[in-house]
């Protein structure tokens, strides 16, 4: 049963993390599986009311380790499903993100980021985990992530990111900052008929035991459980047909390479950028997340003051941007990196730059207080000059 | 025309398989059991969903069984199964695991599904050891025995399966050994059938990692004569003093409950509360 009520346009004030929660519903999501934690729990509450009013399922699992399976099992049951949690959440849930990998599963992952290692700041604001999606479990793989920078995006991204998971069978992340997600602002909701959906290229009927359900670079259909399909599904290396092989390094070097490719030859359809005045700029500020707030207004005061500046936003942040950020380096001498971190993603803005311009990093003064306007702007005087 | 003779479980194995379970192993005759018990319902294969972990177990019904197949990472698989099941209620789940999958690294799983009465199926294969990995001790191993990791034996006492899935509130629970394969896929047949969650614990043979602590080296003969003459009935056991029972193995069904809310229907209760505000 579909959500009835966005029939009539509808603007409200409400918090990133509930925000999330009614792009999710809009999107179809019909499955939540979580563990309470700050500062992401505020999806947990919402979703526990809603999930059953869309006929949905929510669950508030053991922990981490057994949300990512369940939402797993119930993608492979025919839903759409997501599970919210912040980085300890994620640390724990690595080694089955790399099954849903692998196993070429549509999922949701949001991160509501806190200040790590460990138990950290709760809520303090931090973009502490990028990397961690893309490089924490083991072995060589590639995921979409997004980097929301406000209410209203945690709306719009958690809709994208079930329309990518959905359209590439893969798992999708929501790296939001605490802050995005506890903050209140203005969230218009798209009318129903807005809203466009990707649904998963599904197997229609059985085609034997060698029918192809993985491994194709354009995406396999997937066999979903009790329609007699007899999926054949494993986190071991396997071929198209789903058959273990755990011994032939051509098998895993075909298995490594298509689900890469699956993910890298669709870049152009899969990333999202945002830039701003890049036109006749001399600098462009590369930044994303909370950060990409700040950035932005310092950047309209620098153009008012004449600065020829820009700014340079992935919304993607996996798979990264590189042939933009390429491009970028051969516009602009500087690239300023701003990020709530010692330099996460820095090191990719530099070697896609690879020489053409030059990086700078500048992180906020004192991490998870986030930029001070003069902290930016000096820097980019200073640059210009 | 030539005769053929078919096994009568054929039909329900997906066929160009090469088998890496050793010989002699309790494996087979699960298998067999999983499936005859099956046969006997006549339930329709695809209707039933398999999930397994990583272990020699997981490999009874992936990849082999031809119908829907779930093998996950190790520990797991009642998770996976958990939220299957809630996504496809109208599917019976079975979940193969090994005892260091139930009992070690996914303990917690285990002892929350049967806290929530969910309706799986759990057929746990108890070899005692972790025998995919080289014979390490397993929280099931019996106290002082000699495995790869313990050279001075083991001291810390085992867990009882299933009197954990017991105490953690699964609703049907029983206990055979490969010896009783009859009893067994009886059990199995009844564990299908209810309604919530049932633990299906099985003493199996591991003639190559087992066998050689218990100076059964590749001998699964004299491990199912040994099953033979450790099992007591509950039915008897139950009248048998600690001592008397000391080094037995207590087999049969050892708790059916009925009528206690299973959680995919309270599911839907709340589903229909929800439509109802
Ligand atoms: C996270 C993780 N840790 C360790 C392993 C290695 N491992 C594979 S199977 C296994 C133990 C198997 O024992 P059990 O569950 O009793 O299954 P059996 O092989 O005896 O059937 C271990 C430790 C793994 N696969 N994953
Ligand atoms: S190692 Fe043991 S449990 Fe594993 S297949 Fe061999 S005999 Fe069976
Ligand atoms: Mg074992």
């Amino acid at each position: 049963m579909k959500n009835k009520k966005n029939i009539e346009r509808k603007t409200d004030f409400i918090q990133g993390n509930i925000a999330c929660a009614e792009g999710a519903i809009a999107a179809g999501c019909n499955f939540f599986a979580g563990y309470p934690i700050t500062p992401a729990s505020e999806i947990a509450h919402y979703m526990s009311r809603k999930m059953f009013e869309v006929e949905g399922t929510f669950i508030q699992t053991e922990d981490e380790l057994a949300a990512i399976a369940n939402i797993v099992g119930a993608s492979w049951g025919g839903n759409k499903s997501m599970t919210a949690t912040s980085g300890p959440g994620i640390s724990l849930m690595l080694e089955n993100i790399g099954l849903a990998v692998v196993t070429e599963t549509p999922c949701v992952i949001v991160n509501v980021q806190r200040g790590g290692p460990s138990t950290g700041s709760p809520s303090v604001a931090f973009q502490g985990d990028m990397l961690q999606p893309k490089f924490g479990s083991h072995g060589e793989y590639q995921i979409i992530a997004l980097a929301p920078s406000s209410p209203q995006e945690m709306f719009d991204f958690t809709v994208e990111a079930f329309n990518k998971a959905e359209k590439y069978r893969i798992p999708v992340f929501i790296l939001a900052d605490s802050l995005i997600g506890h903050m209140r602002e203005r969230v218009d909701f798209p009318l129903d008929d807005e809203i466009i959906l990707e649904e998963r290229k599904k197997l229609k009927n059985y085609q034997g035991i060698h029918q192809k359900i993985f491994l194709d670079e354009n995406v396999a259909p997937m066999p979903i459980f009790g329609e007699g399909l007899k999926a054949n599904i494993t986190g071991s290396t396997h071929k198209e047909d789903g058959f273990r092989n755990v011994s032939d390094p051509k098998i895993m070097d075909t298995a490594i390479k298509r689900l890469s490719n699956k993910i890298l030859k669709h870049k152009e359809d899969i990333i999202a950028v945002e830039e701003k005045y890049l036109e006749d700029a001399e600098v462009a500020i590369f930044s994303y997340g909370l950060v990409y707030r700040a950035v932005l207004e310092t950047v309209n005061i620098a153009r008012n003051q004449g600065l020829k500046v820009g700014s340079f936003r992935p919304i993607t942040i996996w798979p990264f941007p590189q042939e933009q950020v390429e491009e970028l380096s051969k516009k602009v001498k500087t690239i300023i990196v701003c990020e709530n971190n010692l330099g996460q993603i820095y090191p990719f803005v530099k070697a896609a730059a690879n020489g053409n311009a030059k990086i700078i990093f500048l992180p906020p003064k004192i991490l998870g207080a986030l930029y001070k306007q003069e902290e930016i702007l000096n820097k980019i005087k200073e640059v210009i000059s | 025309m030539k005769n053929t003779v078919g096994h009568p479980l054929k039909k329900y194995f997906r066929g160009e398989i090469n088998y890496t379970t050793c010989s002699g192993c309790g494996n087979g005759i699960i298998s067999q059991s999983i499936l005859r018990a099956i046969d006997e319902i006549a339930i329709i294969f695809d209707q039933i969903a398999f999930v397994s972990g990583i272990g020699c177990s997981g490999w009874i019904p992936s990849p082999s069984f031809n119908t829907d197949v779930l093998h996950v990472t190790h520990g797991r698989s009642i998770a996976f199964a958990t939220g299957l099941k809630l996504a496809a209620p109208q599917m019976k789940v079975i979940v193969c695991a090994g005892d260091g999958d139930t009992g070690a690294i996914g303990g917690n799983h285990f002892i929350h599904a049967a806290r929530r009465n969910i309706d799986l199926t759990v057929v746990c294969v108890n070899n005692g050891i972790f025998g995919m990995t080289g014979g390490q001790v397993a929280p099931t191993t019996p106290y002082n025995s000699v495995t790869t990791t313990t050279p001075y034996g083991s001291i810390e006492r085992p867990f009882d399966l299933s009197n954990l899935a017991i105490a953690a509130g699964a609703t049907f629970v029983a206990r055979w050994t490969t010896y009783h394969a009859r009893s067994l896929k009886n059990s199995i047949k009844k564990a299908i059938e209810h309604k919530g969650f049932s633990f299906i614990e099985v003493i199996s043979q591991c003639p190559v990692q087992y066998g050689k602590v218990i100076g059964m080296r590749n001998d699964p003969v004299s491990m199912l004569m040994h099953y033979k003459e450790c099992a007591v009935n509950i039915n008897k056991a139950k009248n048998m003093s600690a001592d008397e029972l000391k080094d037995k193995i207590i087999v049969g069904e050892l708790v059916e409950k009925k009528n206690i809310p299973e959680l995919t229907d309270e599911i839907k209760r709340l589903r229909r509360e929800a439509s109802r505000k």
